[in-house]
């Protein structure tokens, strides 16, 4: 099955529909409630980077029995240093940002930390792309 | 466990109801439809929070509580009372005039639920601070957010505190010390009076515990009508009431909106309604909200005051709760007769029977419990969705488009009881008029669709 959610770049107050969506999608295809919510944690992760740091940006999920393959594709700034991006606390976000809760340095760490597979690849100036990949069955 | 159908107490009236739907269309977990002109309730999916009720202009539904003379099948006999019933009379009814009311309808002892918070103040601190890495917690008090956590966000009953709610506990202290005073087991008769559906649903098939300790329940309104009576008739002068004690100021407003949240330490938050708890509840289940380490969350609004038996108005009960705490909080919090043995010499013997039993989830959500199966029937419900013109209109028997798609993908109902896929195929010719009278029919009943009834 395949899924795709649009996601505007600086929309807070949206942040998260894509996120909520899709969990609907796991609870009704009766996917393990742990699953669903690493699932979940990691999308709304991924989908508030795009929303604090990019343009725009698409999610574009494919599931099946087998396996969650997420990809969120960004036009954006990109990332110069991803290893350094990776690293707990660390954050470009603004001052803007913060207040409303969002930027402490925790997305990408907490995206590792649920997924099965995680993969960055960004052009400065361009965009990023991270694919997430879980899987249903150990 | 736990796989069986829950109970409830709402019970649907057929022979009273006259099909309106005004039930299904406030239902939140949209658990009713209309099927031969009445309303049908799915027990999977009922979380017995009472909005049906509130909103039944025939008293269909009804809220199955224990025949009052149960009680005198004891010859103990405790009426266990929320404070919040105290707040549906008029100030100038005194306390003492309501128990000495309850006591002469036939109880012998009076005892208010919310005694049970003095234990379990402790007990809730003690359990937030062992359990650091599960956040937030959720409070077990309201039966009904329970089975909404069960039913629609399965992935957060590991949140839920578990536990004894206030009642659990009042009713254990009061059974060990009718004993101590020489009772035996089957001599006590413990009976809840209930300001809602979701409680008695919670003693008949509790969650998280074996077996209730509770012998009855009797609703709110019930007994409010039987006390204002002897009351009105001038009272009784029955005063001499073994049982009671004064309440602590925090345990007369426990079972209001911020009650709980106000004794618990850490960042908390209390929510009532069950809409604005289900908006919430979408967010925790999310994680987009961290930083709470408890949540109060009751499924009516002004919590237990807008419980749907509590038939005093809800913030007048708020208001009055409210100012009766003020008035024991200026007294000072623990007075009490000394020569009664209060529930904090229970503490330790209370405390160990303090804890529920894991909480399971029952997703109302999946298609179907194999993946592939489930996954085929998402499809199917997808293309179902895009045929419907989404205006949940209700005409076919359910809530919503989306609720009507579900149905049909699980064979419950048909694409042609849309009153818009009839009109289609009535103009290609595919269903004849006298089809889709029959469908309306089936769905709203012979009488509702009878063109003679109405119109001649």
């Amino acid at each position: 099955m395949h899924f795709e959610y649009l996601i505007e770049g600086g929309n807070f107050s949206k942040a998260g529909t894509a996120s909520s969506l899709f969990k609907k999608v796991l609870k009704q295809l009766n996917v393990d409630p742990i699953l669903i919510k690493r699932t979940v944690v990691a999308l709304y992760e991924a989908e508030v980077n795009i929303v604090a740091h990019a343009y725009n940006g698409v999610i574009k999920i494919d599931l099946d029995t087998e396996r969650i393959y997420i990809n969120l594709t960004d036009e954006g700034p990109g990332i110069p240093d991803i290893e350094l991006a990776m690293q707990k606390g660390y954050s470009t976000a603004s001052p803007e940002v913060r207040e409303m809760g969002f930027g402490a340095g925790m997305g990408l760490p907490n995206i590792q930390s649920n997924a099965d597979n995680l993969r960055i690849r960004s052009e400065v100036g361009k965009g990023t792309t991270v694919e997430i990949e879980f899987f249903l069955k150990n | 466990m736990d796989n069986q159908y829950f109970h409830h107490a709402l019970n649907f009236r057929e022979e009273v109801c006259i099909g309106c739907s005004h039930c299904m269309s406030v239902c939140p977990t949209e658990a009713i439809r209309v099927r031969g002109g009445k309303s049908k309730l799915d027990p999977n999916r009922c979380v017995d929070c009472g909005e049906c009720y509130r909103v039944c202009p025939v008293e269909a539904i009804t809220i199955e509580d224990d025949d009052f003379n149960k009680i005198f099948d004891y010859t103990s006999r405790i009426a266990l009372i929320p404070a919040i019933f105290m707040g549906q009379f008029p100030e100038d009814i005194t306390a003492t005039q309501i128990f000495a009311g309850i006591k002469d309808l036939g109880f012998t002892h009076v005892f208010e639920v919310e005694q049970g918070v003095e234990i379990l103040r402790d007990a809730l601190n003690k359990y937030t601070k062992a359990n650091e890495n599960l956040r937030p917690l959720i409070s077990s008090f309201c039966p009904a957010v329970i089975r909404l956590i069960q039913v629609k966000f399965p992935s957060l009953t590991d949140n839920i505190v578990l536990l004894r709610p206030p009642l659990d506990i009042a009713a254990h202290y009061y059974r060990k010390r009718m004993i101590d005073q020489g009772a035996t087991e089957d001599e006590i008769g413990i009976f809840y009076v209930t300001p809602c559906a979701a409680k008695i649903a919670a003693i008949k098939s509790p969650v998280g515990e074996e077996t209730s300790i509770i012998n009855g329940v009797i609703n709110m309104d019930v007994l409010y009508n039987k006390v204002y009576r002897i009351i009105k008739k001038g009272g009784s002068h029955n005063f001499d009431v073994p049982g009671i004690r004064p309440l602590s100021s925090y345990s007369i407003t426990w079972s209001l909106t911020g009650g709980e949240a106000a004794l618990v330490k850490g960042h908390c938050l209390a929510i009532d309604e069950i809409h604005n708890v289900i908006e919430f509840l979408e967010k925790v289940e999310n994680e987009e909200i961290t930083d709470i380490d408890f949540l109060e969350l009751r499924a009516c609004d002004q919590s237990c005051a807008g419980g749907v038996l509590a038939n005093g108005n809800r913030f007048l009960t708020t208001n009055r709760l409210h100012r009766r705490a003020d008035v024991r909080k200026h007294k000072g919090d623990d007075p009490g007769k000394p020569e009664e043995k209060p529930i904090t010499s229970y503490k330790e013997d209370l405390q160990k029977d303090i804890n529920l039993t894991k909480v399971y989830p029952r997703s109302m959500h999946k298609f179907d419990d194999d993946m592939s199966k489930a996954m085929k029937k998402m499809n199917q419900f997808n293309e179902l969705l895009k045929l419907l013109p989404r205006v949940d209109c209700g005409v076919c028997g359910a809530p919503s488009c989306q609720a009507l798609s579900e149905d049909i993908v699980q064979e419950k109902a048909h694409l042609t009881d849309c009153i818009f896929v009839q009109k289609i195929y009535e103009q290609r010719g595919s269903l004849s008029q006298s089809d889709t009278v029959k469908i309306m029919k089936d769905i709203w009943g012979d009488e509702r669709m009878n063109p003679y009834s109405r119109f001649e």
